[in-house]
């Protein structure tokens, strides 16, 4: 029975496989159908698996069976309810108070863990000697870094307009935002192709048994 | 509507020959040498100089949508850990991340079989919150991880006797595709902490993630995408999966970059054409 389940699996990959990349072709029903199931089916399997991961063994399971005069557990088990709320328009008011708990409680943990990495991080980083070093293409790379930074920054200065002399930072600074967009795209295009090489693997491989 | 077909028929074209063009490396593999970057070797660097029977975080934060590009990275750290005696604690952020660290470490495994569960690795599960779970495993491992994935006390683990805190780390590798991901690893453990991270990623989350490895050694080194995962491979000589993969997206680069400069030849011919 599990040896007839693994090919039926297979066999059903396969379809939503080639389903999917039958839109290639052009829109067609096969592709909708592929594209609906995999969105209800991943709905549903989250719904499932959160409920089973994350609220049985950290809430129900406490209420319920090892309470133990644990009141905070109250706290979270109202504002889950209260969020709940959403789907009775009369109440519907209610479930703002849990999702400003939410935005705050995460804009105040945030707060500090960005301006430490993202800010003081960062400009740490850039705050270098560039000749520190004995060779010549990291002292080139470090110039160009603190350069790039400059400049890349000055371009976001909108404050005073950018024009003679003001221009040229401005300049040089899409010229490097250009640069890392490049560079950026062709790290997606290699993404975009290995997930088409993945795809590929697991026809010539899984299914047809072509390579090994 | 002539020309609206015509643009049609080319595209499936392309799409024709990119898929011939991809399939053909994986059936007959061609063997390309890659160079190695020094982002990878960095992240090698850290794994090599970290003590012989350190304790290390592997935490798998990606699922099965990135599978090609993130698990090759993962078993091949995973296996240059395991050759330097490290003991590996495996976590996910993401749900599905402890399935993707099942699957790496039975691939790994085949290779060291004599390592055992509870004593050189262990699979510590899944944990929600993201970025609060890291800082409360900042304070105390064994209250955010009372139990193993199979319900084992974390006290009756051997290999975390001494593993209180994230401090006591050897350093921590994220593999990640999004949020929670590296970038939360570098905010709740390494700034505050102090505890090396290094990790891999998608291609395409790659460039936002390369300004933290800088001077600050925010981040020590970075695998991004198949590429750095074959990088990788060459550094622990190995001919693996993400090896035999690069020859296939080396071909589809080059074929992409000839659609590129046939285009522009065309569409530079279109223009002289009209201005005629």
């Amino acid at each position: 029975m599990s040896g007839f389940m693994a090919t039926f699996g297979l066999w059903l990959s396969v379809f939503f496989t080639l389903s999917i990349f039958s839109f290639l072709y052009k829109d067609n029903p096969f592709y909708k159908l592929s594209e609906q199931i995999f969105v209800g089916l991943s709905a549903a399997y989250w719904l499932v698996y959160l409920y089973y991961s994350v609220m049985v063994p950290n809430l129900f399971n406490k209420l319920f069976t090892d309470f133990k005069g644990n009141l905070i557990l109250l706290i979270p088990t109202a504002l889950g309810l209260m969020m709940l709320l959403r789907l009775i328009p009369k109440a519907q008011w209610l479930s703002r108070y849990p999702i400003a708990i939410m935005i705050g409680t995460s804009a105040g943990i945030n707060m500090v863990r960005y301006a430490k990495t993202d800010l003081l991080g960062q400009i740490s980083a850039t705050m270098i000697n560039p000749f520190a070093s004995d060779n010549v293409v990291t002292v080139i790379g470090n110039i160009l870094l603190i350069v790039g930074t400059i400049c890349g920054v000055y371009f976001f200065y909108f404050s005073k307009k950018q024009e003679g002399i003001r221009a040229v930072p401005s300049k040089l600074g899409i010229w490097f935002l250009m640069i890392s967009f490049g560079a950026s795209f062709g790290y997606t295009v290699m993404a975009r192709i290995s997930l088409l090489i993945g795809r590929l693997e697991f026809l010539l491989k899984d299914w047809l048994h072509i390579i090994k | 509507m002539s020309t609206n077909k015509n643009s049609q028929t080319e595209r499936r074209i392309i799409y024709l020959v990119l898929l011939i063009a991809v399939a053909l490396p994986l059936i007959f593999p061609i063997g390309w040498k890659t160079d190695v970057s020094n982002y990878t070797k960095m992240a090698w660097d850290l794994v090599q100089s970290t003590p012989d029977s350190a304790v290390v975080l592997f935490s798998f934060d990606y699922d099965p949508s990135t599978l090609t590009e993130i698990q090759p990275m993962a078993e091949a750290m995973l296996e240059h850990s395991f050759s330097r005696n490290q003991k590996i604690i495996a976590i996910a952020l993401w749900p599905q991340g402890v399935q993707m660290a099942d699957q790496a470490f039975t691939e790994v495994l085949k290779k060291y079989p004599n390592k055992k569960y509870g004593v050189d690795y262990v699979n510590l599960g899944y944990k929600v919150a993201g970025i609060v779970a890291i800082q409360a495993m900042g304070k105390s491992m064994p209250e955010v991880f009372p139990t193993d994935q199979s319900g084992t006390k974390y006290e009756d683990i051997p290999m975390l006797k001494k593993v209180k805190t994230l401090k006591d780390v050897g350093y921590i590798c994220s593999l990640s595709s999004g949020t929670p991901g590296i970038k939360e690893w570098v905010m709740a453990a390494r700034d505050p902490l102090g505890t090396p991270v290094t990790g891999g990623t998608t291609a395409v989350s790659a460039p936002g993630l390369l300004p933290y490895v800088n001077s600050q050694k925010q981040l020590y080194g970075l695998l991004g995408g198949l590429k750095a995962a074959s990088e990788y491979e060459t550094l622990i000589h190995k001919i693996g999966s993400a090896t035999i993969k690069m020859d296939a997206q080396s071909i589809a680069h080059l074929l992409i970059l000839v659609f590129i400069l046939i285009g522009n030849v065309k569409a530079f011919v279109t223009k002289k054409r009209s201005e005629q």
